[in-house]
């Protein structure tokens, strides 16, 4: 038994979401979908896990919070502490109000920075690469849905997704 | 799909479907250059050579060239960094402050805004870069290790704090804006028919697919990206007024420095979007997208950044006779009174006086008198700078150092030299990225446009 790839081509989100909707009380798994646009709600129904990029971009930015901090207390309280303008460099607590603005813009640049390289080498991409879209018509206004299934189920899945309003269904 | 109430006005006008959304938005990219294109581009490419010309003589032969002198030591060099920085400032608020109001009708200028943020911070670093005196020592400005054994750079000082926030903004604003356009310029590759374009388009997607996957991670980003850069961008300017605001000299130093340079700052870089979408709505008739409804909203916030900023000049008149100090009050007196009261003036005009008049509808629906408003607020933002810097620095506590100020073309030069590479840039963004996010556009379609609110009205 191989495995079989059906992949369908809707003309628009709704019928599709609808489509998503039967496949996922049959419980039949969606491999894919791609679309020109997010689809509100889609993910929930193929089942996409949630992302932790946010958690992600928590632990980059305290890393910049903790980097920015270290670098400040020994350049100014440890390696060479300045008395400037009256106001000494004793210990890092006395110091720390005119810390807050570096610390802030480091914590925040390591955020986004880090979280935007972890995103686009989680999801592949990067120059050059390949496009991933099976069907360049899916960044215009076409949508596709992507079905990985046995021989034997295969006209099953066709049946379901024509029902379902798609345009063309092609099997490979 | 989201609902939106029957009342409010659609933001995409006519019977549009996703396919004319990124035929529309693809139009100008692939079609040839209008010839008001060809002419603002010379133009623009004529005024920054100039500028480059100015910018080299400068290097080469120091900022002696400048009119900046003895009492005052800033003047236009500082004032033209503020004022670009502030620029910037509209681009990342309607990116991620509005983004996090989830406000749809961000998703029609955006991605343009963004753009002018990037190229005005660039205008601006061309200016902080250059008043050093030498240019090629302004790694020094970096916490790097150095042959004077093991002196670092300052941390209490606000200049410092000014290269970190800068920086921050700068880069974190381009990975925003261009994580945006990755799904465009898929749109664009796979739609090219030229090979160079779609090559091209090709490497700029990231092999881009669209897969819900993907999109979900993208959308997580965005918010991410919103949620970080909105405290930034009031950082930015707040730490900008710092330079002024921890100086003792009357006249800067003041507590509400932060705040009103915020305000100021959305205030004229609102009016930056405005005069630029104008153009970029006529020039590529986009303007079902970009439409009389969005120029309103806009101009609403020219209002109340408006409003916030003349509250602002008044108590900073109030507290300084408030305070009873000598100083102080002499500063503001001078400020209004003194040899530069008519840049004073045109500073109280352009920016507490006319955007006054937006409160009647008919105007400001008007895009001709939007048009002309815009250019007159980026005239007063560009005054208040200079007010608060020049007039200030040409009075301080000694009457022996006072001096007077007058640009020299070296500095007319490069400023104008500036808003051509402005403009150079902003061309040629139009040209070859797609100026609207058309995917975003793509997703508020079935809820906010107008064949489709006409349809749900009809069905009730």
């Amino acid at each position: 038994m191989s495995n079989t790839v059906v992949k369908a081509i809707y003309d628009d989100e709704e019928p599709l979401m609808a489509t998503a909707k039967t496949f996922r009380d049959k419980g039949i798994a969606i491999k894919d979908v791609f679309s020109p646009f997010p689809i509100h709600g889609i993910d929930d129904l193929i089942g996409t896990p949630k992302t932790r990029l946010a958690i992600c971009a928590f632990l980059y930015g305290l890393t910049g919070a903790g980097l920015a901090t270290l670098m400040m207390w020994y350049m100014m309280i440890s390696d060479w502490p300045t008395d400037i303008g009256g106001k000494p460099s004793f210990a890092y607590y006395m110091n720390v109000p005119a810390f807050i603005p570096v610390t802030f813009e480091s914590t925040v640049l390591c955020a986004a920075h880090g979280m935007v390289i972890t995103y686009y080498l989680r999801c592949k991409m990067l120059p050059g690469v390949r496009a991933k879209n099976p069907d360049p018509r899916t960044t215009d206004d076409k949508f596709m849905v992507v079905v990985e299934t046995t021989e034997d189920e295969a006209d099953n899945v066709e049946a379901l997704l024509k029902e379902g309003g798609a345009s063309e269904v092609y099997v490979d | 799909m989201q609902h939106e109430s029957e009342i409010r006005e659609p933001l995409i006008l006519g019977k549009k479907s996703y396919a004319d959304i990124t035929r529309d938005i693809a139009r100008p990219i692939e079609g040839k250059a209008s010839k008001y294109w060809y002419m603002l581009f010379t133009l623009a490419v004529i005024v920054f050579i100039w500028g480059l010309g100015c910018l080299a003589y400068t290097i080469g032969a120091g900022i002696g060239t400048w009119g900046s002198n003895n009492g005052v030591d800033w003047a236009w060099d500082i004032t033209n960094f503020v004022w670009w920085i502030g620029i910037g400032h509209a681009g990342t608020l309607i990116s991620a402050v509005l983004l996090l109001f989830r406000q749809k009708w961000r998703m029609a200028i955006n991605r343009a805004a963004e753009a002018m943020t990037i190229f005005a911070v660039m205008c601006a670093a061309i200016f902080v870069t250059l008043h050093t005196g030498r240019p090629w020592l302004d790694y020094w400005l970096f916490p790097l290790p150095n042959m004077f054994g093991s002196l670092w750079i300052n941390f209490n000082s606000p200049l410092v704090w000014d290269v970190f926030a800068v920086s921050t903004y700068f880069s974190v604003s381009l990975v925003f804006w261009y994580t945006g356009l990755v799904p465009d310029f898929a749109m664009l590759r796979d739609r090219s028919v030229k090979p160079l374009a779609k090559r091209m388009y090709g490497i700029m997607s990231f092999g881009w697919g669209g897969s819900a996957r993907h999109w979900h991670r993208f959308e997580e980003v965005s918010l991410v990206l919103a949620g970080l850069s909105t405290p930034l961008v009031f950082s930015v300017h707040s730490i900008v007024s710092m330079d002024f605001a921890t100086a003792l000299l009357p006249g800067w130093h003041t507590t509400i420095f932060p705040p009103y340079f915020v305000a100021g700052a959305v205030f004229s870089g609102f009016a930056m979007v405005l005069t630029l979408m104008l153009i970029v709505r006529k020039i590529y008739n986009l303007e079902n997208y970009i439409t009389v409804k969005h120029v309103e909203y806009m101009n609403i916030i020219i209002i109340v950044t408006g409003s916030i900023v003349g509250v602002a000049y008044l108590t900073e008149l109030f507290i300084s006779w408030y305070s009873g100090v000598e100083y102080e009050q002499y500063a503001f007196l001078n400020r209004a009174t003194g040899p530069y009261w008519w840049a004073y003036a045109l500073m109280m005009t352009c920016n507490v006086v006319s955007p006054q008049l937006f409160w009647f509808k008919k105007l400001r629906t008007s895009l001709g008198f939007t048009f002309f408003m815009s250019i007159i607020v980026n005239i007063g933002m560009w005054f208040e700078r200079f007010v608060i810097i020049v007039p200030t620095l040409c009075r301080t506590f000694l009457p022996s150092t006072w001096n007077m100020y007058s640009p020299t073309f070296v500095d007319i030069g490069i400023y104008t030299g500036t808003i051509g590479m402005f403009f150079v840039f902003f061309l040629l963004f139009t040209r070859y990225f797609p100026v609207i996010a058309q995917a975003e556009l793509k997703s508020i379609l079935k809820s906010s446009g107008q064949e489709y609110k006409e349809k749900a009205i009809h069905h009730g």
